[in-house]
């Protein structure tokens, strides 16, 4: 086993040395070797720079308020259990993130429909005021939320909407469509036009061969739209801090404000709800991690 | 044939219901909470008004005028374009820097990749909280570093200039991996001949950097610059965690200034009026820079 080559570079330095090698090669692997030492170098210092703050919270949760003070950085001396328990066993946690389950997840929902029925229509239908529409449409990619929020609010409220989960995905399935839009007219375009045409003269109508041909056929775009409308209402704070009163139907990014506003003398119990409520995305993030870099990367590429 | 020629007549009357059902939703919704709101952010900041019944007061452009008059805008105002320059001059660089180191499907490079895109999928408001803690004076870990050398307790966040190279750090901590990600699939794109012909031809490695990398990820590099720009100008969720926009009111950016100013007192006008000017900063922004600098995309 030890043998066998670590880096590219060493692999390298193998080759060459069973081909046999003159002084030039020989000079230039020990540059090659020493790049490859320097540029680890980097990035494990790089990477302890990302993960040391992530660490530090998560070993934190574990420890006294005492021990937080005298030892910040290092491992616990007892490790405390229970400042996890308490919070895993409590109604508020998991009711936080079952509040961000349910209004993700309907935001998700309504961005697909709409956008992929939406698009559908810029891509391949013919009708009055197409081209304004999609335009129309398009230009939400360019208006920040942020900006239309009180005004936002207001109509909420007009609509009897505040204070409910409503009030927070609407608003943010409109925000989302723009980008949803776009990203899957392009995609329907992609899709060979004789399709549409076979199945046209074979008597099978729009909607049909919409559910049945070109939603199965782009699946990855709705995939990316899917995770981009996910993770931008999972991680949303702005919206649901203006719509929402009651804190029973905070999602985690408010009831982690509101843990920390009642909790703010016990940073330890505070970094266990951190750890706790910033777990799902790592685990999702881990566990999907191809389509959701591929998702967000795509979509901004693209978009 | 005749299938043929009869079928564009039943198929312009198909498309026109499914047209007919599948983009009104879209659109009623978009125009109901996009397209109203922001009209009607340009109608309200007219007026002094808490909300209630219906905006009567009418002040024509004194919203605007109080706002430039306010120094806590113009200090959140400036914030913003300092945020822009240092996310810029800092996590660009930094993104270019570790895919070029990662760009190659090298024995580790997956893992460096998702580490650094990490922080990117964590939302705002954690990251702002957790960082609230690095930097705290009495339990964090960066004072106590500073005392372990030392020196005294450093409560950065309660230092106005700190607080704000606090915000900083935290802005590049989280955003830098998404851009490395930009630069790598930028960089997988460039045809690696370009690359063999100009080794040939005896070009250095900061030549080939120089003429063949840099040039060929341009577009990815503006496109780098325009989510920067973009992201700075709405950055919030992580301040309110982070600094509040505190101490002394210096570490907001509009948006902050917005919601401690216009949406917690309930100052539709006013606050109204920052959105506004956030919206022309934005929309005038995204136009140029698709003119411009877009163009071939």
């Amino acid at each position: 086993m030890s043998d066998l080559p670590f880096t590219e570079e060493e692999a390298g330095v193998q080759r060459q040395v069973t081909q046999g090698v003159t002084r030039r090669p020989v000079s230039r692997r020990r540059q090659a070797t020493l790049f490859g030492v320097w540029r680890l170098a980097i990035l494990i210092v790089v990477a302890g720079i990302v993960l040391l703050p992530l660490l530090a919270t998560v070993l934190g949760g574990f420890k006294t308020l005492g021990e937080l003070q005298t030892n910040p950085l290092g491992l616990p001396h007892v490790w405390r259990w229970r400042n996890y328990w308490e919070i895993l066993s409590s109604l508020r946690y998991w009711r936080v993130l079952g509040n961000s389950l349910f209004i993700a997840g309907f935001t998700v929902a309504l961005t697909v429909a709409l956008a992929s029925t939406a698009a559908f229509a810029f891509a391949h239908l013919r009708f009055f005021g197409r081209r304004f529409l999609f335009n129309y449409l398009v230009l939400g990619l360019m208006f920040p939320a942020a900006a239309a929020i009180l005004p936002l609010f207001i109509r909420v409220r007009q609509l009897g909407l505040v204070d409910t989960p409503w009030g927070v995905i609407l608003p943010q399935v409109a925000f989302g469509l723009a980008m949803g839009v776009l990203l899957m007219r392009n995609a329907y375009r992609q899709l060979p036009s004789e399709l549409l045409d076979a199945a046209l003269v074979d008597g099978c109508g729009y909607m049909r061969y919409f559910v049945h041909i070109t939603l199965p056929l782009s699946r990855p775009i709705l995939a990316t739209v899917g995770i981009i409308a996910f993770v931008g209402s999972w991680n949303n704070y702005l919206v649901p801090l203006i719509m929402l009163d009651t804190n029973t139907l905070y999602p985690w990014p408010l009831g982690l404000m509101d843990y920390e506003g009642q909790y703010s003398t016990s940073w330890q119990l505070v970094l266990a709800f951190i750890t706790l409520t910033i777990l799902p995305a790592i685990i999702m993030f881990v566990m999907a991690q191809k389509y959701i870099v591929e998702g967000l990367t795509a979509g901004a590429v693209k978009g | 044939m005749s299938g043929v020629v009869i079928r564009p007549g039943r198929r312009d009357a198909g498309a026109l219901v499914t047209a007919l059902i599948f983009v009104p939703p879209a659109v009623l919704l978009f125009t109901i909470f996009v397209i109203l709101p922001l009209g009607e952010a340009a109608w309200f900041s007219l007026f002094n008004w808490n909300g209630l019944g219906w905006p009567h007061i009418f002040l024509g452009l004194e919203n605007y005028a109080r706002l430039f008059n306010n120094d806590d805008f113009q200090t959140a105002f400036i914030n913003n374009l300092l945020i822009i320059v240092f996310s810029i001059a800092i996590q660009l660089p930094l993104g270019l820097g570790m895919a070029l180191l990662l760009a190659r499907r090298a024995w580790g490079a997956v893992a460096f990749r998702l580490i650094f895109f990490l922080p990117y999928v964590l939302a705002d408001v954690a990251a702002g909280l957790i960082f609230r803690f690095i930097f705290d004076g009495n339990y964090g870990p960066v004072s106590a570093v500073v005392q372990a050398f030392g020196g005294q307790p450093l409560f950065m966040l309660a230092s106005p200039s700190l607080a704000f190279t606090a915000l900083i750090i935290v802005v590049v901590w989280k955003y830098f991996g998404f851009h490395m990600m930009l630069y790598i699939a930028g960089l997988q794109g460039i045809d690696r001949q370009l690359y063999e012909a100009a080794e040939i031809d005896g070009a250095t490695a900061f030549q080939r950097f120089r003429s063949i990398t840099i040039p060929q990820l341009a577009p990815m590099i503006k496109l780098s610059v325009f989510f920067s720009v973009i992201g700075a100008l709405q950055l919030f969720d992580m301040v309110i965690p982070l600094t509040g926009g505190g101490p002394f009111e210096q570490t907001n950016t509009m948006v902050s200034f917005m919601y401690n100013f216009g949406i917690t007192r309930m100052r539709v006008g006013y606050g109204s009026a920052v959105g506004v000017v956030l919206f022309i900063v934005c929309v005038t922004f995204a136009l140029f820079y698709q003119r411009f600098l877009m163009r071939d995309e």
